[in-house]
């Protein structure tokens, strides 16, 4: 066989390998780009400036889900509140102080396995320990707590990586000349790592966002007819309210449900695009 | 000649059994260049981090023997480790300014050694660029970032980082091994000049500058000072066979 037509049949095997792996990527992206259109499709006719700024009314067959929406961002920053400093925390450990020990595989293992776990057992263990055992009760205090014990290994496991991509040779020399361990992660590692962690941080917190099982037996509640006074209440969020107006209300218009997942997705994507723009806005102005 | 560092008995074993220096004694003399060289592997980059305790972030398993620098035992488990290395400072192989502007990698070490007085970092960041030569090439751009600047430039950059804090030794741990001949001509130029009023050891990366830059020579094999002794003499006329093999370029 001459030399052409291997390179001819090479060439023809190539491209039927691009063509497949083309497909591939296509079979992905379609389902989501068709889902995120026919939500907004469904969805947009129920959008409203009192969709998001009133109370529903009419067993939540008519009226706004502005209670939802406010819970879900107390939930959120109730979450940021308790995952977000001690997960930074315990990731600077295991990153630049913890000795490469049994325990600390120990400790890691454990937190790999964390985030396998099904939503639903954080929900119950949340449950037991901060509704019944602590005696918190139902709240946006509890429910914040569940979230964040479910969100801490994700927060640890992104920054605990962008604490070890600042390279070896930066802390050899903040060392060597006369800083300590903790001055060089403060005026060095972290500064370098801002941007990984915050991306981390709000990765994490958005999962969190969109999550009905860890509050729904917590802190989330069917319906409020006025806004938590305190964190100790119960509250709406969106997540929990999508899952009663979808399955728990007969008669349910089907512009409200796909309405307020349409307000859900859109929570959830401005998260992630501030994570993107904080990311590129660090890169830009870090010129070293 | 007056030793601002005495070695006696050094003998440093890492986790993995490897033997990095058996049983040093060398005198470092004062305000003069002391070159350890030999093939790599020898040991001589942990005796350089011996001499400021950066061992001490490397897996170590076993110190004996005693290192005085002007008469202190720096082993000593009480010594402070960040004032040594403020005492001791160390330039890399690998030119690494810190991520941060060219004043603030100057002034980083005294900083962290606590100096809050703009005032006072000005003054030693200007001397200590004008120390290595870089202050006419940056004076205009302090404030701009220092990994910028050319490989040359950053290796200055290092030893005036050095510099800053006012050293007793200053240690080069293969310090042009990443540079051009013309920015390692003027980093050994600076050498030469330093050494008049600094105690300087330097671990070259190739016999040649150890023959142009030192005043005390010491041939490290397999963690074993063979020889040690006054340049000329251990070029010219080295007593052991193995360093002369080794200077002919026998082997290595």
């Amino acid at each position: 066989m001459n030399t052409n037509r291997k390179l001819a049949t090479a060439h023809r095997a190539q491209k039927i390998g691009f063509a497949v792996l083309a497909g591939v990527s296509a079979i992905t992206v379609l389902p989501i780009l068709w889902l995120g259109f026919y939500i907004v499709a469904q969805g947009i006719s129920a959008i409203s400036w009192d969709f998001i700024t009133t109370f529903p009314s009419n067993g939540m067959r008519s009226g706004g889900i502005m209670p939802a929406i406010l819970g879900t961002i107390y939930l959120t920053i109730g979450t940021a509140l308790f995952s977000v400093p001690p997960g930074i925390a315990a990731a600077i450990y295991l990153a630049e102080y913890a000795p490469d020990t049994r325990w600390t595989r120990v400790i890691r293992l454990a937190m790999i396995n964390l985030s396998g776990i099904p939503s639903v057992v954080y929900g119950l263990f949340g449950l037991g320990l901060f509704v019944i055992f602590l005696q918190i009760g139902t709240s946006i205090l509890a429910a914040s707590l569940t979230l964040s014990i479910m969100t801490l290994p994700v927060i640890i496991s992104t920054t605990e990586e962008a604490l070890r991509a600042v390279p070896q040779d930066f802390r050899t020399v903040s060392i060597s000349l006369g800083s300590t361990k903790w001055q060089t992660v403060w005026r060095i590692v972290l500064p370098q790592s801002v941007a990984g962690i915050l991306t981390g941080v709000i990765l994490g917190l958005e999962r969190a966002a969109g999550e009905t099982a860890p509050i729904l037996f917590t802190g989330a509640t069917f319906f409020l007819p006025h806004l938590p006074q305190s964190p100790l209440d119960p509250t709406m969020a969106l997540p929990y309210h999508l899952f009663v107006i979808s399955t728990q209300v007969p008669g349910m218009p089907i512009q409200i449900q796909y309405g307020t997942v349409l307000v859900l997705l859109v929570f959830v994507i401005a998260m992630n695009v501030t994570a993107t723009m904080i990311r590129s806005r660090v890169r830009a102005r870090r010129q070293w | 000649m007056t030793a601002t560092i005495v070695i006696e008995r050094l003998s440093v074993t890492y986790s993995d059994r490897v033997v990095a220096l058996k049983d040093v004694s060398l005198q470092v003399a004062e305000n003069a260049i002391t070159s350890i060289f030999g093939p790599s592997g020898g040991g001589k980059s942990t005796l350089l981090r011996m001499l400021n305790r950066l061992n001490d972030m490397a897996d170590v398993a076993e110190v004996s023997g005693t290192i005085l620098l002007n008469g202190q035992n720096i082993l000593d488990r009480k010594v402070n480790v960040m004032e040594l290395r403020r005492r001791v400072g160390m330039v890399f192989s690998r030119p690494t300014p810190l991520p941060l502007s060219i004043y603030a990698n100057v002034s980083y070490g005294l900083v962290v050694a606590g100096e809050r007085r703009r005032s006072r970092t000005d003054v030693a960041v200007e001397k200590a660029l004008k120390q290595v030569a870089l202050w006419d090439e940056v004076s205009d751009r302090l404030d701009s970032p220092a990994n910028k600047l050319s490989g040359g430039q950053q290796q200055r950059l290092s030893m005036a980082r050095v510099l800053a804090l006012q050293p007793e030794v200053i240690l080069l741990d293969e310090p042009t091994s990443a540079l051009d001949p013309v920015a390692t001509n003027k980093i050994e130029m600076l050498l030469h000049d330093l050494s008049k009023t600094l105690t300087i050891v330097i671990a070259p990366h190739n016999t040649q500058q150890t023959a142009r830059v030192a005043d005390y020579a010491g041939f490290f094999l397999t963690g074993e000072l063979v020889e040690f002794g006054l340049k000329p003499q251990i070029f010219t006329l080295p007593r052991d066979r193995r360093t002369r093999d080794y200077i002919e370029g026998r082997f290595g």
